[in-house]
């Protein structure tokens, strides 16, 4: 492995690593003071316990994606160094501001954490919603930093030079509602499936059938909600995609030939030198519809693009149908639950449906995941779109394989351990938090 | 507005070191205590640190923040350089934040402790003594742009006795903050005396520890002496560190813990102005004498102006509620058992 390539590993492994970090302390505030409003509201001591076992998991959480965080701060430097000196100044504007988001989350969390009893009721509630929306803020704009590399604004790139600085042109980028968007509604699709699928193995197991049962249908409500909501973010994003990196859609899309009226391409195996998809299924006029909202219209392939600006075409396809495909997995889930909610009671309480909430637990996840694949390695092979080459920001110090190495063995211990300890919470949940009768089962 | 941005990265270096420091303190206070009186100090600790625990390390990403995006060039030429010193760092800070939530939030309290804690414990002191490394190196004149092999150029930009002396005493340094703050938060006697010897103990250290930044200076060719006594304030801010210092080991027993911590956060504000007001606006000393300045080497204007609206906008909504955290639970401590 050549260093450059570990760089690029170091930083998908550091990204893919924080993301769900961040995505689970993003929403389980959510679901967290969901919970404590209806404890509020109805008095009933089960909403209490739900809320005190889902706090511990955001303070996990919480810590695990703000020493993640820490690091990625300086890994984009240790890594790329020379992407950072010239990008640093220009997108730095959302990164300034999410580090007062996220100073706002870290002190509203612990006034919640440590303020049991010791503050009005309503206010320790309100600290708890202030640790979501900061949380929900500090991604955006993440996102809005990251949706400039994909689409640089506010600056005048000539003859190499970057001028004409313009912070808020670079934050307001043509990318950042889309991406920002696709990423909040998929943080709360990807968090609402794993944890009510948690919750429904419990209920399977016949644990603390009463509490796992609240805290489920919480977790389940927003799940559907925003995997429902999530396509029409998703149709956006395609649209934009198309029209500003037509390279990348051309990828999602192994999309090899430009052409009118193009047919979408669902599966199959790329061969890239003979550039045609084999075993896909293929819908004819499709892929120009989505792309442009006209059957009919034309959509560039990558026949338009020269060969050395390409991304690598077959992992972003494989990931886009990773994406899509769980997506539509998820959705036709949340369709279900939703007549469950509605029209068929009986569903909410029948084994089938948990035990596809069971299935679909780690989906999300696995989305949002291949997502940033899509996003990122799609990109490539530019750091700054059309400006920078990533193969020019690395930093000269050789032997970055080692710190590849290093920083893996890292997160799969903290993956492991963090684990283990949400292992622990949920098996011990008949102990420590349900305060109700129908623990005797343990 | 430059003068702004760079008020703002002082003020959070030193919260950093004030804050963190007391924090990481804690970890090596920890493992400086009997086995006997170890679960009361971590006791103690926990109390004191658990509220604003989260809120501490976000000054060093305010600093990260201020620097790639006011000042790229130093960012970027302490990353390249400084790349080693920085890995180990970030190692030390990912074992310590997560050590510390998990032993307070794992479900079942069993052997996995024993796992964490000594993790916490020696991240506690990793994670200082490379932060002294690198704001060592920044000013020991090792970094060389020209260096042509890896050696010179990524291993002895840092590595030298001035730098290892520098992480030991910021150790120290981290030490002493933590006693003296415990020593406010012990609720009986035993415990108060328990701390007061500890923070008497620590003193010398910290001298010793001082001195041999000295030595090391000295036999590097490092001219610390000249750059402290070249200028009133220095000199000033030195001699009134040493005064305060030697005013704390006498008032150690007394019981003024309020007095204690000021007086340890004035030694320490004095000893960073001191390190850093000499070279200013100099930041990183070079090889060669060609340093990276933080005037002539500060972003685009538009840049720092949206950097420093965004530091100042970010303050009004920061201060008052870290404030107003740090106040309640002075106010009445929380218990190990209520979180």
């Amino acid at each position: 492995m050549d260093d450059f390539f570990a760089a690029r590993l170091q930083m998908a492994f550091s990204l893919g690593f924080h993301i769900v970090f961040s995505c689970i302390g993003m929403v389980m505030p959510f679901f967290m003071c969901t919970a404590h409003y209806l404890w509020l509201k109805k008095k009933k001591a089960v909403y209490l316990d739900v809320t005190k076992a889902w706090s511990k998991g955001v303070a996990i959480f919480f810590a695990t994606g703000a020493v993640s965080g820490t690091v990625l701060s300086f890994e984009l430097g240790l890594l790329w160094p020379k992407f950072m000196e010239h990008a640093g100044p220009i997108f730095g504007m959302p990164f300034s501001l999410e580090g007062t988001a996220f100073f706002i989350e870290a002190i509203a969390l612990g006034f919640y954490l440590y303020g049991w009893n010791r503050f009005n009721a309503w206010f320790h509630w309100f600290t708890g919603v202030v640790v979501g929306i900061t949380g929900l803020l500090s991604g955006i704009l993440v996102v809005a930093a990251n949706a400039w590399m994909n689409s640089p604004a506010g600056f005048d790139f000539v003859d190499g030079q970057y001028l004409n600085i313009d912070p808020i042109k670079a934050m307001f980028n043509d990318a950042w509602f889309s991406q920002a968007l696709h990423m909040c509604i998929a943080a709360f699709v990807s968090t609402g499936f794993a944890v009510a699928g948690v919750h429904a193995l419990m209920i399977l197991k016949g644990k603390n059938i009463g509490f796992h049962s609240k805290a489920f249908k919480i977790a389940a409500v927003f799940a559907t909600i925003a995997a429902c909501l999530q396509p029409i973010s998703g149709d956006i994003s395609a649209k934009d995609v198309a029209h500003r990196q037509p390279a990348k859609l051309a990828a999602m899309e192994a999309h090899f030939h430009t052409e009118k009226g193009a047919s979408l391409i669902i599966g199959g195996i790329p061969d890239t030198a003979a550039k045609t998809v084999n075993y896909a299924l293929k819908i004819p006029k499709v892929l120009s519809f989505m792309a442009t909202g006209d059957f009919n219209a034309e959509v560039k392939g990558l026949d338009r693009i020269p060969k050395k600006d390409q991304p690598p075409i077959a992992v972003v396809h494989y990931a886009f149908q990773i994406m899509v495909g769980l997506g539509m997995a998820m959705l036709g889930l949340a369709l279900v639950y939703f007549i469950a909610l509605f029209r068929k009671k009986s569903w909410q309480e029948s084994k089938w449906l948990l035990r596809l909430f069971v299935i679909a637990t780690p989906m999300g996840y696995l989305a949002l995941e291949a997502g940033w694949t899509v996003t990122e390695v799609g990109r490539q092979p530019w750091i700054i779109n059309g400006v920078m080459r990533t193969a020019d920001a690395v930093t000269p110090m050789p032997g970055i394989v080692y710190s590849f190495y290093l920083f893996t063995g890292v997160y799969i211990s903290l993956a492991i351990i963090v684990s283990l300890l949400l292992f622990r919470q949920i098996t011990m949940v008949g102990k420590l938090y349900d305060s109700s009768t129908d623990n005797k089962t343990q | 507005m430059v003068y702004v941005v760079i008020v703002f990265l002082w003020t959070a270096i030193l919260l950093y070191i004030l804050l963190g420091g007391a924090d990481f303190g804690a970890g090596i206070v920890e493992l400086f205590t009997s086995r006997g009186n170890r679960h009361r100090t971590r006791k103690t600790m926990y109390q004191a640190i658990g509220p604003i625990w989260e809120a501490n390390h976000m000054w060093l990403i305010i600093v990260i923040v201020i620097l790639f995006v006011g000042f790229p060039k130093i960012y970027t030429t302490v990353s390249i350089h400084l790349h080693i010193p920085l890995v180990c760092m970030l190692l030390g800070i990912i074992a310590r934040g997560t050590a510390f939530v998990f032993r307070n939030y794992d479900a079942v309290k069993d052997d996995m402790q024993k796992v964490y804690t000594p993790i916490f414990v020696l991240s506690s002191i990793v994670t200082p003594f490379f932060l002294g490394i690198i704001a060592a190196s920044s000013v020991s004149g090792a970094i060389d742009l020209q260096a042509q092999d890896f050696l010179s150029a990524y291993i002895f930009s840092w590595l030298n006795w001035f730098s290892i002396t520098v992480g030991l005493f910021t150790v120290s340094i981290c030490a002493y903050l933590a006693t003296v703050f415990i020593i406010g938060e012990t609720d009986n006697e035993a415990d108060r005396q328990l701390f007061t010897r500890k923070a008497r103990r620590v003193i010398f250290v910290v001298m010793a520890a001082g001195a041999l930044v000295f030595i090391a200076a000295y036999s590097e060719q490092i001219p610390l002496l000249q750059w402290i006594l070249s200028d009133v304030l220095g000199v000033t801010a030195i001699i009134s560190a040493s005064i305060s210092l030697v005013i704390t080991f006498v008032m150690l027993h007394k019981n003024k813990p309020g007095v204690l911590r000021f007086l340890a956060g004035f030694q320490v504000t004095m000893i960073l102005f001191a390190a850093t007001y000499s070279h200013f606006p100099d930041i990183v000393l070079l090889k060669g004498g060609e340093n990276l300045s933080l005037l002539a080497h500060q972003g685009e204007s538009k840049a720092i102006e949206g950097l420093a609206y965004a530091l100042l906008i970010g303050s009004i909504f920061i201060l008052p509620a870290l404030a107003y955290l740090i106040y309640s639970f002075q106010k009445k401590p929380v218990s190990t058992e209520e979180h």
